[in-house]
């Protein structure tokens, strides 16, 4: 196995709705990472975009993209239709194959562009559930009820994780939701998808993330302290919910122990939790404790850009190895109804 | 077996804002004007007529100054259309184009007429055939499509870089 590190990370300020296109956003985000990584195009050796076409409305919509990264002379790029974070693991193996030394990877999506509750209900089986037309909002709020009834959560513990995030996104530049709220204020506020109420649902955003990541000396070159990648894992649950457990979360289990989470103490677990129960049932499946902080960031709860939420937690998590403030973190990227897929990676200082 | 289900209908309806960017906003505006108006690369200096997504592809970087274009241009290529499919309003067989308009450095495509497919070349100069004032929108189908203007073509040599 090559060493591989994240060097680099840059993000868009998370926003409710955005006038420019796709492309145009992509533009400044992808010059800022080169510009923190100090690396000229030239000298990126791959390129992976994630990104989803439904949310576009436009077919092929992804291969615009690569006008955002000067591809002349040729570039060698690829794209997964799904949060950047997944790109990240291709570059990683892509990098493992020895043909590349650095990549740069990013992910972008415009949830403005529809209604994303509905656009998301498009993952759904196509037989029979999709057609009953839960939107997203409903099919989480089914795990939630589920959990609670079987007490795996409580409502409280729910508030808690919403009043946790909200004030951590206060010190977040590029979060879309922030505040300072009470436990008494979060559980007094209206349902909206019953248990679930606004601040236990995700801010749905338009964003952009990107990372570079490099294999070994390269890394060492690039940036004082690289984040190293020590343990990545994928795992997918069925897609049939009801050949799924409501109330744990196995493939995030086995990916964490592929990863060797449990290996020694995480300082800091950057989450793609979309809802306040998730994160309850993510922590307890990764196995994290109390001496992790979960989310310095605010989290996926507090800027939801789809498909490119998964890697701004591997950015966050990767900056507090890059910054010197701790020394073990996790990134964390989900995706599909009830977190049906899960990438774990382990990230370490030097 | 004739109780098998093989077939089900579940409608999908989802509907999207589309957003032009506020690069390709100012093009718009110039078809409402009966203009072409592209953009410049500030970088390799490039006239995208249209500006794609705002972006310049070749340098990876937002495009410019507005350039307003002239209306005339040369083919650079074609294709003959010849085969019928649903939802065709054209009589086949028919002419589609890559135009390349004078000023600009990358080419539209767009539909040729008044002319017998069997006569469309490389080099052929055209001009816009548009539609009557009070239909026209933030849209290129302003422009109906593209004819002959019955000059000389253009020398290959001017539109060589664009093959």
């Amino acid at each position: 196995m090559r060493d591989v590190a994240i060097i680099a990370s840059a993000q868009a300020i998370n926003a409710a709705t955005t006038t420019a296109t796709p492309v145009e956003m992509l533009i400044p985000v992808v010059n800022q990472v080169l510009e923190n990584a100090g690396i000229a195009r030239a000298d990126i050796g791959f390129w992976c975009h994630g990104s989803c076409d439904y949310m576009t409305g436009q077919p092929f919509s992804f291969v615009s993209a690569v006008d955002a990264l000067g591809a002349w002379p040729p570039i060698i790029e690829s794209h997964v239709e799904a949060d950047g974070a997944f790109a990240l693991y291709e570059a990683w193996i892509k990098i493992q194959t020895g043909e590349v030394d650095t990549a740069l990877v990013f992910g972008n999506g415009r949830s403005s562009s529809g209604d994303i509750n509905r656009i998301l209900t498009l993952q759904l089986d196509p037989y029979v559930v999709g057609p009953l037309w839960p939107d997203d909002r409903s099919i989480a709020a089914l795990q939630a009820r589920a959990c609670l009834e079987s007490g795996v959560v409580t409502e409280r513990a729910m508030a808690e994780v919403a009043m946790r995030n909200h004030h951590n996104a206060i010190s977040n530049p590029y979060a879309l939701r922030r505040g300072d709220h009470t436990i008494d204020e979060l559980m007094a506020a209206a349902r909206v998808a019953d248990p679930l109420r606004e601040l236990d649902c995700p801010a749905h955003a338009d964003g952009v993330t990107a990372v570079i990541i490099a294999a070994g000396d390269r890394a060492r070159s690039l940036a004082k302290r690289p984040a190293w990648i020590r343990g990545i894992d994928h795992r997918i649950e069925s897609q049939n919910l009801g050949n799924r457990s409501m109330t744990t979360l196995p493939s995030a289990a086995a990916a964490a122990h592929k990863a060797g989470v449990g290996s020694d103490k995480i300082d800091v677990a950057e989450l793609h939790a979309p809802y306040t129960h998730q994160e309850l049932l993510l922590t307890s499946a990764l196995g994290l404790g109390e001496s992790t902080s979960i989310n310095p960031s605010g989290g996926a709860l507090c800027a939801n850009p789809m498909m490119s939420a998964g890697l701004a937690r591997f950015a966050e998590a990767a900056a507090r190895i890059m910054n010197g403030s701790a020394d073990r973190t996790l990134g964390h990227a989900s995706s599909g109804p009830w977190m049906q897929q899960n990438l774990v990676c382990v990230l370490e200082g030097e | 077996m004739s109780d098998d289900v093989l077939r089900i209908r579940t409608p999908i309806g989802i509907k999207y804002q589309y957003s032009a960017g506020p690069r390709v906003s100012s093009h718009l505006h110039g078809l409402m004007d009966g203009r072409f108006v592209g953009k410049r690369c500030p970088t390799c200096h490039l006239v995208y007529m249209p500006p794609r997504n705002g972006t310049c592809a070749k340098c990876g970087c937002l495009l410019g100054e507005d350039v307003e274009v002239g209306q005339r241009g040369t083919i650079t290529t074609f294709c003959i259309v010849n085969v019928p499919f649903l939802g065709q309003t054209i009589k086949i067989p028919y002419v589609a184009a890559t135009i390349l308009l004078d000023g600009a450095d990358m080419g539209m495509s767009h539909l040729i007429q008044e002319v017998e497919a069997a006569d469309v070349r490389m080099g052929m100069r055209v001009e816009p055939v548009w539609r009557p004032r009070d239909e026209w929108q933030p849209s290129m189908e302003n422009v109906l499509y593209f004819r002959p203007t019955g000059e000389p073509d253009a020398a290959f040599e001017s539109y060589a870089g664009q093959l």
